[in-house]
């Protein structure tokens, strides 16, 4: 890239790139059908071209590319997590956003500012020290920090002493940040489509056909399509999807919904999130404040949006940082996620030979896009499952083998 | 503002009230193999259509059910518990 920079910096002949190819007609089959043209099913694209030479390769979304979740999320990228298996594999998630810029040739705006988690009591403060010795266990940057440390990391925080929301105490995680969501999944779609892979947008599967243990072909809006290998990566749509070809998961869909105030200056440097308050704020380069929380209280398929949501996240916002109260609201939104009961995903094998789960991503799925799409096409091109996706295995329910990340999940994503 | 019939409390905010899911048929606890233990401790209804949920409102701590579309978020009906048996 910085060879490119100074090569066309002065010329007037810089090459535009084109953008991703306009949706060809369906071939009666294809080696691999990933359903779903989201992050993650892009980036499975992009390392099965690239790195295990696979190319008879579809992408099949039903909407226009990215339009799901990869589009909705806040764009926290971590790794402080609590179980060993979670933080090894988020851990190598947060390695390949390093270098995904490199990688795709695209400026995905990665921006490792760290992550500030607050405390507001004994007992938060008490799960950081486990969170933080878990993570410096296994590598990671993760250090819990006391109000002088919280002050000084972010010094136009509402410490709020003597009341009784005082921050005590914080989990400073520096290997934290954030990336532009839109640009991940144009990169894995421009450098995949580049390599041979084919982006069916406006194409919806719609059943499967199974013959015995394997899934013959899929049947979509636009025909039928044979194939040899089949991932599921539909976002909120995954336990719906998957039922078409007869496998139940574990998922129960609920809105998550967010938000983004006007452009200010840049003041906030870390991205911030209280557990108490169910809220988390980042700063975004065009200087709106993401706001975010939890998601919502009861199951439905919808992205509505909710006063009651909304009125809860300013009451955490400007709480943490009260000269926000004067600030507008811009946008706001919400996405459907699809929510495992341990908050880790389902990563690997199903019941059916050919069929491949990249599902219950939740809401905390974005920072995983590229690390989720390298082992799943790994998994796809050897057709076995790799050490590190093992533990994230659907069995993984009926063997009572949980990977219990709720703790480390809920504030933030 | 969503709105919530209660059985006991009439026409309140669905605010007041927190969800506790979909129902489940409760297994033997004698006779149930691990695999159907897991089946009902981990996957709840989560089909697009009408589901019957349990529902508590939280001032009176009332529990009771309900009958929703998970796609449009209608509430069809509510009804108390000693009804489920008679659905049944
Ligand atoms: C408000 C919000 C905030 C979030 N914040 C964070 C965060 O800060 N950090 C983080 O790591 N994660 C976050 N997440 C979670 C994250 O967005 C998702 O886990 C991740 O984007 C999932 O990517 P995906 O590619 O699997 O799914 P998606 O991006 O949803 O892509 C799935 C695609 O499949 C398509 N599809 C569905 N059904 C079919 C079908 N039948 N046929 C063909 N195509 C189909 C959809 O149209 C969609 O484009 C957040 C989510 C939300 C909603």
């Amino acid at each position: 890239m910085p060879l490119r920079l100074l090569k066309y910096g002065l010329s007037r002949d810089y090459p535009v790139s084109g953008d991703i190819p306009a949706t060809p007609e369906l071939k009666p089959a294809y080696d691999v059908v990933i359903i779903g043209g989201g992050g993650h099913g892009l980036s499975c694209a992009h390392h099965l071209a690239k790195y295990h030479g696979i190319k008879s390769v579809a992408v099949l979304e039903k909407a226009y590319l990215a339009g799901g979740n990869t589009a909705r999320n806040t764009t926290t990228i971590r790794s402080n997590y609590i179980t060993p298996e979670g933080i090894a594999f988020y851990k190598e998630g947060v390695e390949l956003f390093e270098r995904l810029s490199h990688e795709l040739d695209f400026n995905v705006m990665f921006s490792q500012r760290g992550q500030l988690t607050l405390a507001h009591s004994e007992a938060t403060l008490r799960s950081f020290h486990m969170r933080a010795e878990m993570g410096k266990h296994m590598g990671t940057r993760t250090e819990v920090v006391d109000q002088k440390g919280v002050e000084e990391l972010c010094p136009l925080l509402n410490m709020d002493y003597g009341g009784p929301l005082e921050i005590l105490g914080g989990l400073w995680h520096a290997d934290g940040g954030t990336a532009r969501h839109d640009a991940v999944a144009w990169g894995y779609a421009a450098q995949a489509s580049r390599r041979g892979v084919e982006i069916h947008q406006r194409t919806e599967v719609q059943d499967f056909e199974v013959v015995g243990d394997r899934v013959q072909a899929v049947k979509t809006n636009r025909g039928r399509v044979a194939c040899g290998q089949v991932l599921i990566a539909t976002g909120g749509m995954n336990y719906d999807v998957a039922l078409k070809a007869g496998v139940e998961l574990p998922i129960r869909c609920y809105p998550l919904q967010a938000m983004v105030t006007q452009p200010l200056k840049p003041w906030l440097h870390t991205l911030v999130s209280s557990v108490s308050l169910h809220t988390y704020l980042v700063q975004s380069s065009r200087g709106e404040v993401v706001i975010g929380g939890g998601s919502d209280p009861y199951q439905l398929y919808s992205t509505r949006s909710t006063l009651d949501m909304k009125e809860h996240l300013a009451e955490g916002a400007i709480h943490l940082f009260p000269f926000l109260q004067g600030v507008r609201l811009l946008r706001q939104w919400a996405g459907i996620t699809d929510m495992t009961p341990d908050y880790s995903p389902i990563m690997g094998a199903s019941p059916l030979a050919n069929l491949w789960l990249d599902c219950g991503w939740g809401t905390w799925g974005f920072k995983a896009t590229p690390v989720a799409g390298k082992r799943m096409a790994q998994t796809i091109a050897e057709g076995r499952v790799p050490d590190i996706l093992k533990p994230f295995a659907l069995e993984r329910f009926e063997t009572f083998r949980l990977l219990n990340e709720m703790g480390a999940t809920a504030a933030s994503h | 503002m969503k709105l919530l019939t209660c059985p006991m409390n009439g026409l309140r905010n669905i605010d007041e009230f927190q969800s506790f899911g979909p129902v489940r048929a409760r297994p033997d606890p004698d006779a149930t193999a691990d695999t159907e233990w897991s089946r009902h401790l981990f996957r709840a209804e989560n089909r697009k259509g009408i589901v019957t949920e349990w529902w508590r409102h939280v001032p009176s701590n009332y529990f009771f059910l309900a009958e929703r579309d998970l796609v449009s978020n209608e509430i069809i009906c509510t009804f108390d518990a000693s009804e489920l048996r008679d659905r049944a």
